[in-house]
C-alpha cells in the first residue's frame, strides 16, 4: 500500500472522528468508563492475588510434637511429614528455640527469667506450597504419628481465598459485558458516520473500490477513539488508584491489606488498556460497516 | 464483451419470474439502447451485468468475467471495468466537480500524479472544463450528469451502462447528453443506455434491445422501438 494511500486513508478515519464530535465524545467517554471499571475489578483481583501470594509466603502451620516422644524420635518425623503433598519446607524447632523465640517476641526477659523449657513442645513449622490446600494439608499433617495437634490459620486462608473468588468471577463478567457493551457503543457511533457517508460508499462500491479500501477508515475512526479512551481511562486509573492506596496506607487496614504499588503495575495495565482500546475499535468500526459491503 | 445465455431471474419472495430465458450478446465496441416499460425487467439486467444481485439461472459473462463463477472478492475488478451512471447522477454533494471524479480515482488506488493528469482531460471531454471548483448544487441537471458521465469514465472502463440518465432533463439536455455518449462509443467504449424514451432512442440509429415483462422480444439494428409505450 503506498504512502499516498496510507495518509488518505488515515486522514479519511480523523474525519469520521470530528465530523459528529459529540457522539465522538460519547463514545470516548463510554470506552473510558468501560475500562476504568473493567481496570478497578482487575487491579483489585491483582491486589487480592498479590496478599494470597504474601499469605503462601507467610503463613505456615504449626504441628506439635507429641511430648511423650524423645527429642531424637521428634526429629525423626520430620521424614513421614515431607512425605505429605504441598508442603515447600519443614523446619523443626526444638522446645529451647521455642521458649527463646518466645522470649525475644515478648521480651522482657526478667519476667521469663524462670520459665523452662519443658512447658514448650517441639513443634515443626510447615510451610505450604497452595494455601487453598492448607485443611487438607493439615489435616495430613494431623495424622502423621507423634503429631500431637496442628495450628493452622485455615479460616484467614479461605476467607482471602474466597474474596478472590468473588472477585475473579464477578471481574471476568464485568470484563465480558463491559466489553459487549464498548463495542456496541463504538458501532453505533460508527455507524452514525457510516449514514453519513454512505453516498461517498455507494460510489465506492460503484466503482470498484475494493472492501477492505472502504472499510478501512471506520477502522481507523474505531481505533482512535478507542486508543483515546484506553489513554484517557489509563490516566484516570492511575490517579483513582494512587488515591485510594494512599488512603489505605494511612488507614488501620494498613498492616492488613499492602496494596502494590502502580508502578509495578502500570506498564501491563497500559497493555491491556490500550489493547482493548484497538480490539473494541476495530471491531466496532468493522461491525458498523459490515451491512454496506455485502451488495 | 457482455453475454448473457439464457439468463433467469426471480426475486426471493417473489411469484413471477423477474427476467426470463434472456439471450444477449453486447460486442466490444457496441452503442445499445435496452429500452422497455416499467417492471420489463432493465434494471434488473443492469444490476445483473454490475453484479449487485445474481441471476437464479443462465450464464453471464461481463468483459471476461463470468459472473455465474466468480468470487466475491473479484467484484471490485468487475465493476472497474465498468462505468455506471444513475438518473439521480449519484454526486457527492459535499466535494467540487473536480473532487467527486477524482474520488472515483483515488478510491481504486490512482495516484495523485495520475489524478492530476487524468481528471482534466475527462472533464474536457464532458465539457465541464472551468467548472471545476463548482458544487454539485451550483450545476443544472445537465452538467450534474455530465459529472456522473465524467466519473464512469475517468477510470477509463470498458463498457459504460448508464440507467435512464436523462430521466431528470428536459429534452435539448437530453440530447446533448445522447451525443456525449455517442462521442464516448466513438472513442472506443462499449455504451449500454437504459431507457424508455421513445423519441431520444429513435434519434438515434442504433442496436435497440426491447423488454416487455421480462422477456427479450425484440432486438434490431435499426433504432426502431420496438414495443409501444
Amino acid at each position: 500500500m503506498s504512502l499516498n494511500r496510507i495518509t488518505y486513508l488515515f486522514r479519511e478515519g480523523l474525519r469520521g472522528v470530528f465530523s459528529h464530535g459529540f457522539r465522538s465524545f460519547a463514545s470516548v467517554t463510554v470506552i473510558a468508563a468501560c475500562l476504568i471499571i473493567m481496570g478497578s475489578f482487575g487491579l483489585v483481583a491483582v491486589n487480592v492475588d498479590n496478599l494470597i501470594g504474601n499469605m503462601e509466603e507467610d503463613s505456615q502451620i504449626l504441628a506439635f510434637v507429641d511430648e511423650s516422644l524423645s527429642d531424637s524420635d521428634a526429629r525423626s518425623i520430620e521424614g513421614a511429614i515431607r512425605t505429605i503433598p504441598n508442603i515447600r519446607d519443614v523446619q523443626f524447632i526444638s522446645r529451647e528455640e521455642a521458649m527463646d523465640n518466645y522470649k525475644n517476641t515478648y521480651g522482657d526477659s526478667s519476667v521469663f527469667e524462670n520459665l523452662d523449657a519443658t512447658v514448650f513442645r517441639n513443634r515443626y513449622v510447615i510451610r505450604l506450597n497452595d494455601i487453598t490446600l492448607m485443611r487438607e494439608t493439615a489435616t495430613a499433617v494431623d495424622a502423621v504419628n507423634g503429631i500431637a495437634d496442628v495450628n493452622a490459620p485455615v479460616s484467614i486462608a479461605e476467607g482471602f481465598i474466597a474474596v478472590r473468588n468473588v472477585v475473579s468471577v464477578i471481574t471476568a463478567i464485568l470484563i465480558v459485558i463491559l466489553l459487549v457493551v464498548s463495542v456496541f457503543m463504538m458501532s453505533n457511533t460508527i455507524k452514525l458516520a457510516t449514514f453519513t457517508r454512505r453516498d461517498e460508499i455507494a460510489v465506492m462500491k460503484m466503482v470498484g473500490a475494493s472492501n477492505g479500501f472502504i472499510r478501512t477508515p471506520f477502522v481507523v475512526e474505531g481505533l482512535i477513539l478507542g486508543l483515546l479512551g484506553a489513554g484517557i481511562a489509563f490516566l484516570l486509573q492511575w490517579a483513582v488508584y494512587d488515591f485510594i492506596a494512599q488512603k489505605i496506607s494511612v488507614s488501620v487496614a494498613a498492616n492488613l491489606i499492602q496494596v502494590m504499588p502502580f508502578s509495578l503495575l502500570m506498564t501491563p495495565l497500559l497493555i491491556v488498556f490500550l489493547a482493548i482500546g484497538i480490539l473494541v475499535g476495530a471491531f466496532g468500526g468493522a461491525m458498523a460497516i459490515r451491512n454496506y459491503l455485502k451488495v | 464483451m457482455v453475454l448473457l445465455n439464457d439468463v433467469k431471474m426471480k426475486y426471493p419472495g417473489s411469484r413471477a419470474e423477474t427476467l426470463r430465458d434472456i439471450d444477449l450478446t453486447i460486442q466490444d465496441g457496441e452503442f445499445v439502447f435496452l429500452v422497455g416499460p416499467s417492471g420489463s425487467g432493465k434494471t434488473t439486467i443492469i444490476k445483473l451485468l454490475t453484479g449487485e444481485i445474481r441471476a437464479t439461472g443462465g450464464r453471464i459473462e461481463v468483459n471476461g468475467f463470468d459472473l455465474r463463477t466468480m468470487k466475491r472478492r473479484n467484484l471490485p475488478k468487475l465493476r472497474r471495468s465498468l462505468g455506471v451512471i444513475f438518473q439521480d447522477y449519484r454526486l457527492i454533494k459535499d466535494m467540487t466537480v473536480y473532487e467527486n471524479v477524482a474520488f472515483a480515482m483515488r478510491v481504486v488506488g490512482a495516484s495523485n500524479r495520475e489524478i492530476r493528469k487524468r481528471v482534466p482531460y475527462v472533464l474536457d471531454l464532458v465539457d465541464l472544463s472551468g467548472r471545476e471548483d463548482r458544487y454539485p448544487r451550483e450545476l443544472s441537471g445537465g452538467e450534474q450528469q455530465r459529472v456522473a458521465i465524467a466519473r464512469a469514465l475517468v477510470n477509463s472502463p470498458d463498457m459504460i451502462i448508464a440507467d435512464e440518465p436523462t430521466g431528470n432533463l428536459d429534452p435539448a439536455r437530453s440530447l446533448e447528453i445522447m451525443l456525449l455518449f455517442q462521442k464516448i462509443n466513438e472513442l472506443g467504449t462499449t455504451v449500454l443506455i437504459v431507457t424508455h424514451e421513445k423519441e431520444l432512442v429513435n434519434a438515434f440509429s442504433k442496436r435497440v434491445v426491447s423488454l416487455s415483462d421480462g422477456c427479450l422480444i425484440s432486438d434490431g439494428m435499426d433504432g426502431y422501438y420496438g414495443y409501444e409505450s
